[in-house]
């Protein structure tokens, strides 16, 4: 979220797409309904189901799962065609008036650099046309025919009403009803929030899915102040966290990246990270990277890690691919080029697509360690459940080693949620039976591991053994060593640079923020975005002072917020360019001639000048990017793709259909299905009543939706020959299951360039562990292809086919 | 000839079967009465402690009541050729007053029933059915399911009307037996002595002993 | 809201049971249907606090689970797909059901057992367990369908609008788990200003019969729902448009029927006593004996 929870409270316009935010994060829903009541703001629901959200919705409309890009483009292309452009925004704080150099096209669906051997683009002509002051060339009147905002209008013509309603379905005149109500808010006291999660990151082209939004929202003028915002709902009380500290193969705590095969030393490593500005006075936060590098360094290997010796950059394991996703993993699995895994607070047999490749790959392993509070599905992939897990447990000859672990109710801890904010919460119950934490878990294989390398040693042991482990009880680390430890510490006294015999911060004592992070080794953090969360003066993360300072619903004595207790990003963008507040009755902060000043922590140097220095401090450019010059793997502008698995053809480039910089492995693509023997879309939601594949295993959310159903239309129910409530059967190219039908007026036919299209919509709650009955998931039926930039599978539209069908054989 | 103890004639009036079908209807109208009225209105709901408690008196009350149904179903299965009307009935009825006042003589020979046993035969029939039907209706435990609440709601109250009039029924029906002496001895040992038959019941005993008139 | 104790004024099957009673700070459970998210987080809370186990069942089709109210779930959301006629649109209704808590309340004035259901002064109204025979009475006498059986032991349930909450100060569980603010607790005053400003910002976006739920045939209830379309009531899973106490049930509990059958009675006993007395027993003579030994004999 740029924004946080409680200031949706503050907005005058609610749009939640590519998400269902009161089914799956009903409590944070809570700010939709105030801003509702005590504000008068409208609520849109755009969504291929008329969910719960909708129900509570001033206006819906249906969209075919997988082209919100189009949606959105065309309401971007409303916007500008009628003057619904908040130009005292766009102009200075947006690179709308930046010029691409030449060279740059787009045509077919391709932009220019495409290789289809590897499925990549060379993106170096999608730069900005540099001028001889060394900065991106400028053209304030927006008359320069490659400045941003005229290849953004030539970009998004195509989307025309009639265009949107050809692709999504979406009649035209709902559609011109939200984009009145959107455009709108193109005015400075107003604003829109947006409100999405996995509807838009599961699909092919989810990055972009996000990219076309945060451009409308930039167009608007939304983003940096209260009420509006793109605001991911993460789906987990922690995947904010998750992310935050680098659980994932390509990045390090903080989001910086894990390096390449192509990066052997610091120095190059850091080049390619350390962004110069690209326009005159900006700050381009980037440019502290080595600070951020270099602490983490010494988080890790403490007093080993010197200036001398790169600060054993040298220790940190090199990428020889972009990232080693789930996807990933799992075809390595099925080639027999990983044999072991470990398992940890995942349930992949039933979250990855295509089941039937999980389990082959699960088959395939020399081991699987599960830890986990829950007897999960993973676990038991090689029991025989009938139709629910049909394999032969005499042919599965992986060794399953389950670690029983704690509960988040059973440990302390932070938990940092959508809004960024870490909370810190306590144990309120002992694990049961032999369950240990994961922390306890982790040391004791660490410890033995080293052990065995000492004793043994073996190729390079260095990293592990000299890993900084001062643990006050080595065999069990506590999350306050942890959080400290992320926060960072000074290794040796931090003096203020422009006085170097001034101490900030002496030797020993918690740093307050990373703006007192040095890049020589006198400072060590292990998250730097997370630095202020425990200073000196301890856990802010237990802070529980509620005041609602300036009524603004910030509340920013509650927790903390990274970075630096910031509840708005980019909040200075909150503000015109002289730093008065576009809407004085929304203040979040102000320039008061000397100053920034307000409720939050302002984003920006307190004392830089407004008409000098832009919000967007973290890129060179230092403005909100309608164009990305070179961080999208899949085009510099959103475009639309059809889902790999769609049932028409791409209308406004046939020849390319799905999204061409998509990541997918050779035999996942034989395995999609076409529209001809799969002529219905499928969809995965949740359910309001579950959360994930845990609750099945509590009998209150058991009880209250007991069973796993698929949802259809009546019509499709008539065409079919399904009754409300009878079984059916519903296969894709890559699986078949069976469920109890939900027939229900809440899903409609569309009508997608003039064919009539079906869909079923499949929840994901149910599986064969747990008191729930037993039950199968969308991923036996999904497809095997990542989203271009962060391989997040395309779980959200895929093709199937259904049935009247018998029961399953338990 | 039989005679009893005190030497009078005998004749046999009810079987054992009849007798023992009577008595159960009897005790389980009485429950019934008991029970029902502690649930009828919460002035008499004292009475359901005679069985321990409104509950035991709750989910006693409808096994009573089928208790009831099936010896009164005995009883109609043996009363009803002798309950059909008879000519002699409606001038019967029609000299009530007479036959209020014992005066007999004024009154035509009647077979094994009078006319007033008759509509009591008959009425307790009717309202057994009526009270069997909204009590299967009314039945929690098991049936409330079967029917619309607004069903349950009208079998309730038509339930509790039909037991007030077969209890008014029943008030009469023991207010003849202890006005007539001699009746209660046929649902005891089965046996009415000659006279009584002869001064009640003189068609009947014409015909159970082969006699004409 | 501050803990108080709650007297009792309104026992099942005593003279108070059709007593007119005087109500001391009255508190109302507000539920805003235009607020709620069917979300069950209601279900769940009421679940939880009162210790009820449900089965798991089966999905039949819709998201209504349980289907029904059962003698463990108190409270239950309905769901209802209605396509507007007048705009064409979808709406899905969404009512969490329960005891609406009445004035006036049916089961209690329908309950035979003394004390098994008890109104107290702030308007709740509570069964007792230890009291209730299980009958069913208080089924019937319901206007809103909301009193369930349980089979063994055989006694009556439903919401308790959390009265031993409520009696420490705490509002219900259900309000303090939804997430959407849409049940909201309090004073009977508070509720219905809350309800008023509702209103206004319904009949703002469009909802012109947008009314408060509070049914006079039953005095009025301490459960009241904002809904949208107030002048459809069944729209929402057949909340009853004019709920009041059946007149078959005023019928069978009333004083009518209790004392003209009692009278009735007595008339019989006293009539018979009257007759008994006044004509004397119709004794056989001996004459008669004569005479029916010698029809016995066959002589005649």
């Amino acid at each position: 979220m740029t924004n946080l929870w409680t200031d949706i409270r503050s907005a005058d316009l609610v749009i939640v797409m590519g998400g269902n935010a009161a089914e799956a994060h009903p409590c944070g829903f809570k700010w939709v309904t105030r801003a509702k009541a005590e504000r008068g703001a409208k609520l849109i629901v755009v969504d291929p189901r008329f969910t719960r959200t909708a129900a509570v919705a001033d206006y819906y409309a249906p969209i075919r799962p997988g082209t919100d890009i189009a949606f959105l483009s065309g309401l971007i292309k409303y916007c500008i065609d009628n003057g619904k452009v908040q130009w005292d925004y766009v102009k200075p704080f947006t690179n709308a008036a930046l010029i691409v150099k030449e060279g740059y096209g787009f045509k077919d669906g391709l932009f220019t650099g495409y290789d289809p051997a590897k499925r990549t683009y060379d993106r170096s002509s999608w730069a900005y046309e540099i001028g001889p002051d060394g900065y991106v060339k400028v053209d304030e009147t927006l008359a320069h025919p490659r400045c941003v905002w005229n290849l953004l209008k030539e970009h998004v013509a195509a989307f025309t009403p009639e265009m949107v309603e050809r692709i999504c379905g979406t009649p035209k005149d709902k559609f011109l009803h939200i984009a009145a109500m959107v455009g709108e808010m193109s005015a400075p006291n107003k604003t829109m929030t947006s409100m999405y999660a996995l509807g838009w990151t599961q699909h092919s082209y989810g990055s972009q899915n996000i990219r076309t939004m945060a451009m409308l929202q930039l167009i608007l003028g939304n983003v940096g102040l209260r009420g509006g915002g793109v605001n991911a709902l993460r789906g987990h009380s922690n995947i904010q966290g998750l992310t935050d500290i680098g659980l994932m193969s390509e990045l390090i705590p903080g989001y910086l990246n894990m390096p390449h095969d192509n990066e052997p030393d610091l120095a190059t490593y850091l080049k390619t990270r350390t962004f110069k500005p690209l326009r005159p006075n900006q700050i381009s936060y980037w440019q502290n990277y080595p600070k951020f590098m270099v602490s983490f360094l010494k988080a890790m290997w403490g007093d080993a890690a010197t200036k001398e010796n790169d600060y054993h950059y040298d220790w940190i394991p090199k990428l020889d691919k972009p990232m080693y996703d789930m996807l990933l993993a799992f075809e390595m699995m099925a080639h027999g080029e990983m044999n072991g895994y470990v398992c940890q607070g995942f349930n992949p047999l039933l979250s990855i697509s295509n089941r039937a490749k999980a389990t082959a790959g699960l088959s395939k392993l020399k081991f699987l360690v599960v830890m986990d509070p829950l007897d999960t599905e993973t676990a038991n992939f090689w029991a025989n459940h009938g139709d629910f897990n049909n394999v032969d447990p005499t042919k599965i000859q992986t060794e399953v080693i389950q670690l029983p672990t704690t509960c988040f109710a059973e440990d302390e801890g932070s938990l940092t949620n959508s809004g960024r904010w870490l909370q810190w919460h306590w144990a309120g119950a002992d694990p049961p039976g032999q369950a240990k934490g994961d922390r306890w878990i982790m040391a004791q294989i660490h410890l033995r591991m080293k052990a065995l390398y000492q004793k043994e040693g073996g190729k390079l042991p260095e990293p592990i053994l000299n890993l900084d482990w001062r643990y006050k009880d080595p065999g069990n680390p506590t999350p306050d060593e942890l959080a400290r430890e992320m926060n960072g510490s000074a290794l040796a006294d931090v003096k203020d640079p422009t006085d170097k015999k001034k101490v900030l911060v002496p030797q020993g004592k918690q740093l307050p923020s990373f703006a007192f992070l040095r890049d020589d080794g006198s400072t060590a953090c292990a998250c730097w975005i997370y630095s202020g969360c425990y200073p000196e003066a301890g856990n802010a993360m237990a802070r529980r002072d509620n005041t609602d300072v300036g009524d603004a619903g910030l509340f920013p004595k509650w927790a903390f917020s990274w970075p630096v207790n910031r509840r708005i990003l980019y909040n200075r963008a909150s503000c015109d360019l002289t730093g008065k507040p576009w809407d004085p009755t929304r203040k979040i902060i102000e320039w008061n001639g000397t100053m920034w000043t307000g409720y939050d922590v302002p984003d920006m140097l307190p004392t830089a000048k407004p008409e000098t220095v832009m919000p967007f401090i973290m890129v060179p450019e230092g403005v909100g990017r309608l164009w990305v010059a070179g961080l999208m793997a899949d085009g510099p502008f959103p475009s639309h793709y059809e889902p790999f698995e769609s049932p028409v053809a791409n209308v406004v480039a046939p020849a390319v259909h799905g999204n061409p910089a998509a990541r997918v492995f050779a035999g996942d693509l034989k395995d999609m299905g076409d529209a001809k023997q799969y002529p219905i879309v499928g969809t995965s939601y949740r359910l309001t009543e579950h959360f994930h594949f845990w609750t099945k295993h509590n009998r209150v959310n058991a009880a209250l939706q007991p069973e796993f159903f698929v949802e259809l239309s009546e019509q499709l129910a008539k065409a079919k020959g399904i009754a409300n409530g009878s079984w059916v059967r519903v296969w894709s190219k890559r699986g078949s299951i069976k469920a109890v039908a939900c027939v229900t007026k809440r899903i409609k036919p569309m009508t997608i360039d003039g064919k009539t299209v079906h869909m079923v919509g499949v929840p994901l709650h149910w599986g064969f562990m747990g008191v729930a009955r037993k039950g199968f998931g969308p991923n036996s039926l999904t497809p095997v292809v990542g989203d271009a930039n962060t391989n997040t599978p395309e779980f959200k539209a895929f093709l199937l086919d259904i049935e009247p069908s018998t029961p399953p054989s338990v | 000839m039989p005679a009893d103890s005190s030497g009078a004639s005998t004749v046999k009036r009810h079987p054992l079967d009849v007798r023992v079908a009577h008595w159960v209807a009897a005790v389980s109208f009485i429950l019934l009465g008991l029970s029902g009225l502690g649930l009828f209105t919460p002035g008499l709901f004292f009475l359901t402690a005679l069985f321990g408690g409104g509950e035991t008196a709750r989910w006693l009350h409808p096994w009573l009541g089928l208790a009831l149904a099936l010896s009164y179903l005995v009883l109609f299965i043996r009363f009803i050729g002798s309950c059909l009307w008879a000519q002699e009935d409606t001038t019967w009825m029609s000299h009530l007053s007479d036959a209020m006042s014992g005066r007999e003589e004024k009154l035509p020979e009647i077979g094994k029933f009078n006319p007033g046993q008759k509509l009591y035969f008959w009425g307790m029939a009717l309202l057994i059915v009526v009270l069997l039907v909204t009590g299967v209706v009314i039945w929690q435990a098991y049936f409330s399911t079967l029917t619309t609440i607004e069903t349950q709601r009208m079998a309730v109250l038509i339930h509790s009307i039909a037991a007030v009039l077969a209890i008014l029924g029943f008030i009469v029906h023991i207010h003849m037996v202890t006005w007539e002496p001699g009746t209660l001895r046929a649902m005891i040992n089965g046996t009415v002595t000659g006279g009584w038959a002869w001064k009640h019941h003189r068609k009947w005993l014409r015909q159970v002993t082969g006699t004409k008139h | 809201m501050a803990s108080r104790a709650m007297n009792v004024v309104r026992t099942s099957a005593t003279s108070t049971a059709n007593a007119q009673v005087t109500f001391h700070d009255e508190v109302v459970k507000l539920i805003d249907v235009s607020k709620c998210i069917g979300c069950k987080a209601c279900q769940t809370a009421c679940l939880e606090w009162n210790d009820q186990v449900l089965d798991i069942g089966e999905f039949t089709g819709s998201y209504q689970v349980p289907s029904d109210l059962t003698p463990s779930m108190f409270t239950l959301m309905r769901f209802n797909e209605w396509e507007n006629p007048k705009t064409g649109e979808l709406e899905w209704l969404i009512r969490k059901d329960g005891c609406m808590h009445c004035a006036d309340p049916g089961c209690l004035a329908a309950c035979p057992a003394p004390g098994a259901i008890v109104q107290y002064d702030n308007g709740i109204v509570d069964f007792v367990a230890e009291n209730c025979i299980g009958c069913g009475y208080c089924v019937k006498g319901c206007p809103f369908n909301i009193p369930r059986i349980s089979a063994e032991p055989a006694k009556a349930h439903k919401c308790t609008l959390c009265s031993d909450r409520v009696a420490v100060g705490e509002g219900p569980a259900c309000a303090k788990a939804c997430p959407t603010e849409a049940i909201v607790f309090g004073t009977k005053p508070d509720m219905l200003k809350h309800a008023a400003g509702r209103l206004t910002d319904l009949k703002s976006r469009g909802f012109d019969n947008a009314g408060l739920y509070n049914p006079d045939g039953v005095s009025g209830t301490h459960v009241m729902y904002v809904l949208p379309h107030a002048d459809q009531p069944e729209l929402y899973s057949d909340l009853p448009r004019d709920p009041r106490i059946s007149p078959w049930v005023r019928t069978w509990k009333g004083a009518t029927k209790t004392y003209t059958s009692l009278a009735a009675m007595a008339v019989f006993v006293v009539g018979a006593f009257v007759h008994h007395v006044g004509t004397g027993a119709n004794r056989v003579s001996s004459e008669d004996e004569e005479k029916g030994r010698r029809v016995i004999e066959g002589r005649d």
